[in-house]
């Protein structure tokens, strides 16, 4: 399967799992919000271009935002992590390895520490992002480091569980693809 | 010249990134003052249609809550039924008409719409319901919106066969509310942390307001009809520094199972908004 085609059906997966089931779950908590959905932008190739992964981003989120009533909620932290992932990366992996055999971040592909701080780190500045925004028009500190933190540690979670059940191929990249 | 290109060349990541961000804030902040600048009508009618699709698949699942539901208000509506009721006398004769003005000269003011619930949030700080009965079906904006057990909210938006309602558990929505033992006048407002609970602010320190009173709509709403259930207090709390008391509300509605609502159609709702907006000359 061609590395658009697979983007393209992970784009609509992971939209519809953040619609359908996790915006559907009752809360547990009033911090906790279970967030999956922005694995997709974790996930995309390694070579992408810094600009359309922007694009990518602001399409991702808004299209999230049309299903939730609230345009441009979800887009900005989703642009601010498709911003801050290329230098992460380039932080955290050696560059001659792993950038130019494999496709794309994977725990296998980058090693279970680089891969937990990349997603761990990323998923961190979505809530900020995310709950500062909701957060400017009412609103106490205490909430909002605590709806952060639980929200950011449910989405830990739920992101090493996606990755121990779908155990996704650590593809190295050929000159054909 | 020259240079503005080079610079733009240089940046324009960090550029389009921040072009994104600020874009991505203005439509938030359009949407929360007046809940229509991007959303167009088109793609209101798509995520309707797809949501329409799920929650006929999902309904299966509620349908013994909402029977249950549905069979107490009918049970309760049966019970103020004219026919119910003995004239006192035999001159003068009761009749309830649908028609506008019936026969005792009054005249009609709120009529019922019922609407499936086709979509609801409840777990972000901005919750909206989606209705499939749309501007085709007689639904306009402003319109008031309450379920079998108590108010839903107020509709902000519609397309031909959709409309869009914004949930009581909404950060902008406020609903003029008053006690039902006093009829002391506060308004209803959602803190976004907990969506069981609604914030009553702004009732008077004379209203003598216990734990486990009834809050029904007010009087001077202009879309809601007075006395309909918002919910019962469930903690009171009073700040030296004012007069009021502010109230932690139990909502009567469940908003994580709710199926099936009324929209409710103020006759003179154009009527009393623009008489009430209207400033006063000369004074």
């Amino acid at each position: 399967m061609s590395s658009l085609l697979k983007n393209i059906i992970r784009f609509i997966f992971f939209i519809l799992v953040q619609v359908l089931i996790l915006d559907e779950v009752p809360p547990l908590h009033q911090f906790i919000v279970p967030y999956l959905y922005f694995l997709f932008l974790l996930w995309l190739p390694f070579s992408i271009n810094r600009f359309f992964l922007l694009i990518i981003a602001f399409m991702f989120g808004l299209s999230l935002d049309f299903f939730t009533g609230t345009p441009g909620l979800h887009a900005a932290p989703c642009v601010l992590i498709a911003y801050i992932r290329p230098f992460l990366l380039n932080l955290l992996i050696p560059q001659e390895t792993t950038e130019q055999s494999y496709l794309e971040p994977s725990p296998k592909n980058m090693g279970w520490a680089p891969y937990g701080l990349y997603v761990g780190i990323l998923s961190f500045l979505h809530h900020s992002l995310l709950v500062l925004i909701e957060w400017l028009q009412f609103g106490n500190f205490m909430f909002f480091i605590g709806k952060v933190l639980g929200t950011t540690a449910i989405s830990l979670l739920l992101i090493f569980l996606t990755e121990l059940l779908l155990s996704r191929k650590g593809r190295h990249r050929t000159n054909a693809a | 010249m020259k240079n503005i290109f080079l610079f733009i060349r240089r940046y324009f990541t960090l550029l389009s990134f921040l072009l994104l961000e600020v874009l991505a804030i203005v439509l938030l902040s359009n949407a929360s003052k007046s809940h229509e600048a991007f959303f167009s009508s088109a793609v209101n009618e798509l995520t309707g249609h797809f949501n329409g699709w799920y929650s006929g698949f999902r309904g299966y699942f509620g349908l013994k809550e909402a029977n249950r539901q549905l069979s107490e208000e009918n049970a309760r509506l049966r019970n103020m039924m004219a026919s119910n009721f003995q004239a006192p006398d035999t001159t003068r004769k009761l009749v309830t008409d649908t028609l506008v003005r019936d026969t005792m000269g009054r005249v009609r003011k709120f009529t019922y719409l019922p609407a499936r619930v086709i979509g609801n949030t409840y777990t972000l700080q901005a919750n909206f319901l989606t209705l499939e009965r749309g501007s085709a079906q007689g639904v306009r904006k402003q319109m008031a919106v309450t379920g079998p057990e108590g108010i839903v909210g107020v509709v902000v938006e519609t397309s031909a066969n959709v409309s869009k309602v914004m949930s009581l558990l909404h950060r902008n929505s406020r609903v003029s509310a008053m006690l039902k033992k006093d009829n002391s006048a506060g308004s209803i407002e959602w803190d976004g942390s907990n969506p069981s609970f609604l914030t009553m602010r702004n009732v008077t320190k004379g209203a003598k307001v216990a734990v486990g009173d009834t809050v029904v709509t007010s009087y001077y709403s202009a879309n809601f009809p007075a006395r309909l259930m918002i919910g019962k207090v469930a903690s009171i709390s009073s700040d030296q520094a004012s007069n009021f008391y502010t109230l932690k509300v139990k909502t009567a509605t469940n908003f994580f199972n709710i199926q099936y609502v009324y929209l409710i159609e103020n006759a003179r709702y154009g009527e009393q908004v623009q008489i009430e907006s209207n400033t006063p000359k000369n004074q």
